[in-house]
């Protein structure tokens, strides 16, 4: 099995990933051949059974509402590859 | 110095018998000695190392010292460490300093532990070779054209050759276990919320666990210890007070009921490690606990449930590097779609990037249902099938891996076969239970590992049985000889 | 050919909580760009989300304020996307188990009747940060203060059929949310901001038509005219013989128009999803009942109050119900008064006039109820008249003083009811004006009505305002009348 260029592309379009033309066909392979393993799950009826997110049992906590987080700007921006007045930049939004 | 125990090891700082800048040193002396080769370590740090062992050398004088006070440690590269890289194995992380610490960095520093450096593992913990690092493979310190186990390869190694007595790693579908089984050391992943996931970089969030890796499992007991605990800041993290692990380690394994799950022991085990597991099961026969067989029929459909979730969850979880806030960044990008695009198409490795379009496609409209819903439909009967066996025994024993540790480069090129190997694993994690992989002996010169499987929260007996079994035995106790 | 516009409203609504929904960062608007956005809201490598529990209370409070079902469980999901002010890749929200269920609102149409508007759902989610886009070398710069800022998005279904009926809705969900307090409502900085999904059908059919989306119409005014807009827009269009297309539109205020946001050509998708940070939100029926107990006054309760047991107009009650803070002041004003229809007169009328032409908020009047009342009292027990009121209310507006008394006292317009007083002061003007006594002497009965007015002004003016209008007048017809 494999997955068709133009799945493949949509897919990597969603992910903001390119594909060099050279590597397509071997994550067409690749994925194909996940996509064939993970299969083996429609064997299984499932039908009514409830939908698991969580491995525990467990419930939302709630945090009062307060502030607690300190921000040092500074800091945390030179992290950032491209900031000016305190803006992170990227290429210019066209609406 | 460097095979004590930590318990040996805080006996002998507490007598003066040897200091922690001593025994600091003594380690990073390994670590420049063997490093380059196993290439376990990403970033050592020994300035930094020297003065922390300073620091608790004067409270150990002051008699102010805890149970791990000056003893070393390293923590995988998936948590954040303020002031010190954490690049998650991944050139999308190489520049990227933390501006916080994990909670478990916090709670073990807050123990004293003095912090050697951050190890090795595949790209954002995605492998078990080891294989995808930005930084190279991690060598299995027993055979060097064997891999280490993955993702927390580094930390294994790392242990394994004694270039640390203790490391921290991360399992999302094996990633303590399999590396430890590998390694031939021992590692427990807690139950789901037991350790906080806060400042750990995620990779399938409703499957990641932290858990300590080290030689014996009365290291791990005193290590779980710290690193567990309910914290705030995770909505995950579950409100119990944590044991005392540590006291419950010699407690008698008579009238114990073991569970042999038998599809663990089917076609897929390689019959060596069939044959060491017996005679593992046979020394905790001899301790007093009763043998029985049990079923998990739908442990083959764990590697498809959890190909679908890991992936999924991932393929959002590493939406946020995009290049704009922090991480790589691609030269001049022409504008948003390119900056996007080559920014993550070049920080991110082949493997990482399969993941994301797998966990894409199956999130995708259209698929949704026919992969991720039914994948968390499954999760759901594989978790009630190991509540039924858990209701007939108290533990499960089964093997870690189905196979030793394979060599360097023969499953690079084929995923799926990759996938195959995490059977024994991945049950565990989409469960939320607790599991040690404890050594077992060896094939060929390669270690394995014998998996124990709890129920919720019972990790203190996990680590009690794999306590009483390491002192009827001495597979934990084998040491590689190294090539510097 | 008849046609029918069907408008659906999806309004989000910041919740007025200090810190954000899933971090302690602050919500404060207005500060500097991203010194608000902490390492949660940019989204860093190991960070995790815990939910405010103020936001949940808050949501709940609009769901039964809006008679909705408060379900006992919701669950957050992922929308992935990736925007330069969406610093995870994905906002997190809610959509298969929302916090507010099926609800309703009614609104007034018309003079006196109301239509019930059916609310599909509400839920919370994280607001985004904002592009700016001036000009840094070409570039776009990103602020995140706003992002993680407590959303609850309400969405309608769409049973309104006008852009009238759309504003009467907004001001609704408005008066509510202000009323109790979750949300300062405020549209010019984006507090409440509005999408409207429009669509036209021929009249009588029962089958929709294709609806576009109108994004961020963010004030009363440009609802109503973008909606129009958009309707004239899809008439046109049909009638032309064109097809409507769905899309996404954005209205332009300046040349009162929709325009086409011209997405790429790939559908958004999604790929919702449970969030796994976060776990079920569970509800127990007495935290609900609790909250329902704790729930103020709403606009509709109140108008009720207003007409049935205050005896005001429909008009006044609807005026003074609309916002919670006037609806507040005309309530205290009225029971420390003790003349409800009075105090309603002077707050819509006097109060709010003054309001207006300082354009001031009625937080920032410098007239407390309980001094307004003090004025309205002296009225009553007819210690000032109503053109003396009128000089003490600015005189108190102004802060010439702190009580209606002292000003009364300080300016001597206590009214003056003595007629031997207001005896003498008559007297004193027919005697200066005796050219218009003879005149009015001379005129016709009938006539006299109307002269009256001019002895009346004197005296009045004599007495600087204070004598009583009422004595006043009577004692003038005696006097000229058996002269």
């Amino acid at each position: 099995m494999t997955l068709e260029a133009e799945d493949l592309h949509k897919v990597a379009h969603l992910a903001r990933l390119t594909l060099d033309p050279q590597v397509i066909d071997d994550y067409s392979q690749a994925i194909g051949n996940i996509l064939e393993l993970v299969d083996e799950m429609q064997a299984i009826d499932t039908q009514g059974v409830l939908p698991m997110a969580h491995p525990m049992d467990a419930t939302q906590r709630l945090r009062s509402d307060e502030v607690t987080e300190e921000v040092d700007r500074d800091q945390l921006q030179n992290q950032a590859p491209a900031t000016e007045q305190g803006l992170y930049l990227v290429p210019r939004v066209v609406e | 110095m460097i095979n004590l125990s930590l318990t040996q090891m805080a006996q002998g700082l507490a007598s003066g018998e040897f200091s922690s800048s001593e025994l600091t040193q003594a380690f990073l002396d390994r670590i420049q000695k063997y490093n380059t080769h196993l290439n376990a370590f990403i970033t050592v740090t020994p300035e930094a190392a020297l003065e922390q062992a300073k620091a608790a050398d004067q409270l150990l004088a002051s008699q102010q010292a805890g149970a791990l006070t000056g003893i070393p440690l390293a923590h995988k590269d998936i948590f954040c460490t303020q002031g010190i890289k954490t690049s998650c194995a991944s050139k999308m992380l190489d520049n990227f300093i933390a501006p916080y610490s994990a909670t478990v960095v916090e709670k073990l520093a807050a123990a004293g532990m003095v912090h050697l450096g951050k190890t090795n593992l595949d790209e954002f913990a995605m492998g078990s070779s080891n294989e995808s690092s930005f930084y190279g493979a991690v060598k299995n310190p027993w055979d060097a054209q064997a891999v280490p186990g993955g993702s927390s390869g580094g930390s294994a190694a790392a242990v394994a050759a004694r270039l640390t007595p203790a490391a921290t790693g991360t399992d999302t579908g094996g990633s303590i276990r399999q590396p430890a089984a590998f390694c031939g050391i021992t590692g427990i992943k807690p139950t789901y919320g037991r350790v906080s996931r806060w400042g750990m970089i995620a990779f399938a969030s409703s499957l990641d666990q932290g858990g300590p890796m080290a030689r014996s499992a009365e290291d791990c007991a005193l290590l779980l210890k710290e690193m567990a605990g309910f914290d705030t800041r995770d909505s995950t993290s579950m409100q119990r007070s944590v044991p005392d692990y540590p006291a419950q380690l010699n407690e008698p394994l008579q009238g114990l009921k073991l569970g042999l799950p038998k599809e663990y022991f089917g076609d897929d085990l390689n019959p060596e490690i069939a044959a060491r597991l017996q005679d593992a099961i046979k020394e905790l026969e001899k301790l007093g606990a009763q043998v029985k067989e049990v079923s998990l029929p739908l442990t083959r459909l764990a590697i498809p449930a959890y190909y679908v979730i890991a992936p999924a969850e991932a393929s959002s979880n590493l939406s946020r590097f995009d290049g704009v806030r922090y991480g790589h960044r691609c030269d001049d990008p022409r504008d948003l779609e390119d900056l996007y695009k080559r920014s993550r198409s070049e920080g991110f490795g082949a493997e990482v990037k399969r993941r994301i379009l797998v966990g894409t496609y199956a999130l995708s409209e259209g698929f949704y249902d026919a992969y991720y819903r039914k994948a968390q439909q499954l999760r759901r009967l594989i978790t009630e099938d190991f509540q039924k066996t858990f209701n007939e025994v108290d533990l499960l024993v089964a093997p870690t891996t189905p196979s030793p540790a394979f060599d360097l480069g023969s499953k690079t090129n084929d995923p799926v076969q990759m996938y195959l190997e995490d059977i024994y694993t991945l049950g565990v994690n989409l469960a939320g239970l607790p599991a040690m992989s404890v050594p077992a002996g060896q094939v060929s010169g390669r270690p394995l590992g014998m998996q124990l499987i709890g129920s919720h929260f019972d990790e203190g007996r996990l680590l009690n049985v794999a306590h009483q079994f390491q002192q009827a035995t001495d597979h934990h106790l084998q040491t590689p000889e190294l090539d510097a | 050919m008849q046609w029918e516009a069907v408008i659906g409203l999806e309004v989000h609504v910041q919740l007025a909580t200090e810190s954000k929904i899933f971090s302690g960062a602050s919500t404060r608007f207005g500060a500097e760009p991203n010194s608000q956005a902490c390492v949660i809201d940019l989204g860093m490598p190991g960070v995790l989300p815990v939910l405010n529990e103020k936001a949940v209370e808050m949501a709940v409070m609009f769901g039964l304020a809006v008679n909705s079902e408060i379900p006992q469980r919701s669950t957050f999901e992922r929308k992935n996307y990736f925007y330069p002010d969406l610093p995870k890749g994905y906002q997190t929200s809610q959509m298969e188990e929302p916090i507010v269920g099926p609800g309703y609102l009614d609104i007034p149409v018309g003079e006196s009747e109301s239509k019930r508007i059916r609310i599909h759902h509400a839920h919370l989610e994280e607001d985004a940060g904002k592009s700016l886009h001036e000009d840094f070398h070409g570039m776009t710069g990103v602020d995140l203060n706003r992002a993680g800022t407590p959303l609850l998005e309400i969405v309608s279904e769409p049973d309104m059929n006008s852009a009238k009926e759309a504003v009467a809705y907004l001001r609704g969900i408005h008066s509510i949310v202000t009323y109790l307090g979750i949300s300062d409502g405020n549209m010019a900085e984006g507090s409440l901001r509005c999408d409207a999904n429009v669509s036209v059908r021929p009249k009588g059919q029962e089958k929709l038509g294709t609806r576009c989306e109108i994004k961020n119409v963010n004030s009363f005014r440009f609802v109503e005219k973008a909606i129009n807009h958009e309707i004239e827009r899809q008439i046109e269009l049909i009638e032309d013989g064109g097809r409507v297309v769905q899309e996404t539109r954005l209205y332009d205020p300046d040349e009162d128009e929709t325009r086409s946001m011209r997405t790429k050509e790939e559908a958004n998708d999604y790929r919702y999803f449970p969030c796994p940070d976060l776990l079920p939100v569970e509800l127990d029926e007495a935290y609900i009942q609790h909250l329902k107990e704790g729930l103020p006054e709403l606009p509709e309760q109140k108008r009720e109050r207003f007409t049935s047991q205050l005896g005001l107009s429909e008009y006044d009650a609807q005026v003074l119900s609309a916002s919670r803070p006037l609806a507040d002041y005309f309530d205290r004003v009225a029971e420390l008064s003790g003349d409800a229809k009075l105090a309603a007169n002077w707050v819509t009328g006097e109060f709010s006039a003054q309001l207006n032409r300082e354009n001031l908020d009625i937080a920032q009047a410098p007239l407390a109820p309980e001094q307004l009342a003090g004025l309205l009292k002296r009225l009553l027990d007819e210690t000032i008249n109503g053109k003396a009121a009128k000089q003490v209310f600015a005189a108190l507006w102004a802060g010439e003083g702190h009580t209606a008394d002292d000003i009364i006292e300080a300016k001597g317009l206590k009214q003056v009811t003595d007629t031997g007083a207001i005896e003498a002061i008559i007297d004193e003007v027919l005697a200066n004006n005796q050219p218009q006594v003879d005149q009015y002497k001379a005129a016709e009965p009938d006539k006299r009505g109307k002269m009256i007015g001019f002895f009346v002004g004197q005296v009045m003016k004599a007495s600087k305002g204070t004598a009583n209008p009422q004595a006043v007048n009577q004692l003038l017809k005696d006097k000229l009348d058996q002269a």
